[in-house]
């Protein structure tokens, strides 16, 4: 069992959640109720790691965060160490390809607000944040929990992207998806199968989790 | 309950959604926007709420402005003092009863916010159901939050969207009471958007009518339903009973002004202005036709007494709807009488009657391009 792995898919999954989290409530809200020019290439750059094969988006953040790209070189300037194959640059890496998991389903939570309610709220004297805090945000919730479960039990499960970015360093980039290839590689089932199977509870446990709390919100929303 | 100044509003927009309306709404006045739906009376509310932008505007209420294109001004919809009844109420459907209304009060302590919200739930007799969500609510109740939360904010201006479009009817007959009482503690313009032209006959102080978003004419109720400006305005407020006629005269003594209508010649109350040979429309309302008794003569019997076939009778409740054919009119006349009256003298399909049109009824227009 390699407990440093977990840890790692852990913290990366939690920072990547955490991030994503204003992220996607911005750009949702602003898929969900604004029109504007180029909206369509805006949801089909968000989708695109959907169908990506993660190899080839692998290779492009490779690309992007290498030292020769400005990207990587203005990492290496401001903070002394590359971004390829660093914890950092595969949180950046991690953001990226869960767009689709945050955006979408907080934009569909925002979409299911019926326009008259955030009018109500304006006409209740509501400035746009307090709107958003007050009746957005708890409406949007269950579109919110969704986004965020999906891109933990994501995170925790990327595979082809990881190693393309971050390679397999133990304690900086060696996540337990990766770790579990490496322990099947070494023919070493038993340590594979005792992480896989904590892997598989430990979505379960997650996915079951989010859906019991969607189902009290809706009931408690009527 | 918040004294403020007059509403005025003037908007003119060719699209997306045409509007060309200007009306004006005092303190502690009911003006109804009444016209059929997609005529633009929800945009306009929304417009003088802010939550929504026409082309061309400027909404004032007393000396502020709220909205004034020209000068390129215009209030967030939060910083505008309205209080708003949606059409399905918009509540919050994740707070209680107590936190919607809360949620319009922002000023002062806390506790005295509590105070005064759960007041203004007794005002609307919601007393006892404070933490209810709006889904444990009957749609009455709901109507109800919805108003109260809508004056929690000591509004300036009270707008209601078809407040009573989604109660049932029994329900809607007590709110009506109930905001009639109400009315007498608002002293802020009040402006009631509706579809249902009895609901604007009973709860406003003046009218406006709009049609595809142009304000037609604003008046008070009578004004409206008995003097309307044009055909277009009478047939919006229901009136039936509009014909083609032409001015053929005035008499001195007693002054009426005549009309040739069908081959007859009609008295109608005095029009010195009109020169004969001029083509009119005119409109009499229901409640001007009178029908003759078939055994003994009856009051009016001599004030355009206009024979015909009857052609239609339906009896709803208490009051028989009758049409009347009167040739070579292509439109008959409606009226109604008590349904005992239809019975006792044989008012039936079919069968011929006679009925006065009382000259002081009927109202001259200027004639409308094509038939009604």
């Amino acid at each position: 069992m390699d407990w440093t792995a977990l840890w790692l898919s852990l913290r990366l999954a939690a920072f990547t959640v955490l991030l994503l989290l204003p992220i996607g409530i911005a750009v949702g809200r602003l898929l969900a109720y604004r029109d504007f020019t180029g909206k369509g290439v805006v949801e089909a750059l968000v989708a695109l790691p959907l169908v990506l094969p993660p190899t080839v988006f692998g290779y492009y953040l490779l690309v992007a965060f290498g030292a020769a790209s400005p990207i990587g070189q203005f990492w290496q300037a401001a903070f002394d160490r590359p971004l390829v194959f660093t914890f950092e640059g595969l949180l950046i890496a991690s953001i990226i390809f869960n767009l689709p998991f945050a955006i979408q389903p907080m934009q569909r939570g925002f979409e299911a607000i019926a326009p008259d309610i955030r009018e109500a709220a304006a006409c209740c004297g509501m400035s746009p944040w307090r709107a958003l805090l007050a009746v957005e945000l708890p409406l949007a919730w269950p579109g919110i929990l969704t986004a965020m479960v999906l891109s933990f039990a994501h995170t925790l499960g990327e595979f082809g992207i990881v190693l393309m970015v971050g390679g397999s360093i133990p304690g900086e980039t060696r996540t337990i998806a990766i770790a579990i290839y490496d322990r099947v590689q070494a023919f070493d089932d038993r340590a594979a199968a005792q992480m896989s199977a904590l892997l598989l509870v430990l979505s379960l446990a997650t996915i079951a989790l989010t859906y019991a709390f969607s189902r009290r919100i809706g009931r408690r929303l009527g | 309950m918040s004294a403020g100044g007059a509403l005025v509003v003037e908007l003119r927009q060719a699209a997306p959604i045409p509007l060309d309306a200007r009306f004006t709404c005092n303190p502690g006045e009911v003006m109804a926007l009444v016209g059929p739906s997609g005529s633009g009376k929800s945009t306009i509310l929304r417009a003088i709420a802010g939550t929504y932008r026409p082309r061309h505007a400027r909404i004032s209420v007393g000396d502020e402005v709220w909205t004034d294109t020209a000068s390129a001004q215009a209030r967030p919809a939060h910083r505008r003092a309205v209080g708003m009844v949606f059409q399905n109420y918009a509540l919050f459907p994740h707070m209680s009863a107590l936190g919607n209304v809360l949620a319009a009060m922002h000023e002062g302590p806390a506790g005295e916010r509590a105070v005064r919200a759960r007041s203004l739930l007794e005002l609307v007799h919601l007393g006892g159901l404070e933490a209810r969500r709006p889904a444990e609510l009957s749609g009455g109740q709901q109507q109800r939050v919805a108003v109260a939360r809508a004056l929690a904010r000591e509004p300036q201006v009270l707008l209601l969207d078809e407040p009573f479009s989604a109660v049932d009817k029994s329900t809607r007959q007590r709110l009506y009471r109930e905001i009639a009482q109400l009315r007498r503690v608002l002293a802020m313009p009040v402006v009631l958007v509706t579809h249902d032209l009895d609901e604007a006959l009973l709860l406003a102080d003046r009218m406006t009518v709009l049609h595809h978003g142009r304000t037609l004419q604003s008046g008070v109720p009578a004004e409206l339903t008995e003097r309307p400006a044009s055909a277009e305005v009478a047939r919006l407020v229901d009136l039936r009973n509009l014909f083609e006629g032409e001015v053929c005269g005035q008499r001195e003594d007693p002054p009426a002004t005549l009309i040739a209508w069908q081959g007859r010649t009609l008295e109608v109350a005095s029009r010195p202005d009109l020169a004969a040979g001029t083509p009119v429309t005119w409109v009499i309302p229901e409640g001007y036709v009178v029908a003759h008794r078939r055994d003994r003569p009856s009051r009016g019997e001599h004030e355009n007494p206009i024979d015909g076939c009857i052609e239609t009778v339906l009896t709803i409740g208490p009051s028989t709807h009758l049409s009347l054919r009167v040739e070579p009119e292509r439109h008959p006349i409606h009226f109604a009488v008590p349904a005992h009256v239809a019975r006792r003298n044989g008012f039936e399909a079919g069968a011929s009657a006679r009925i006065s049109l009382l000259a002081e009824g009927i109202h001259l227009m200027p004639a409308q391009a094509g038939a009604p």
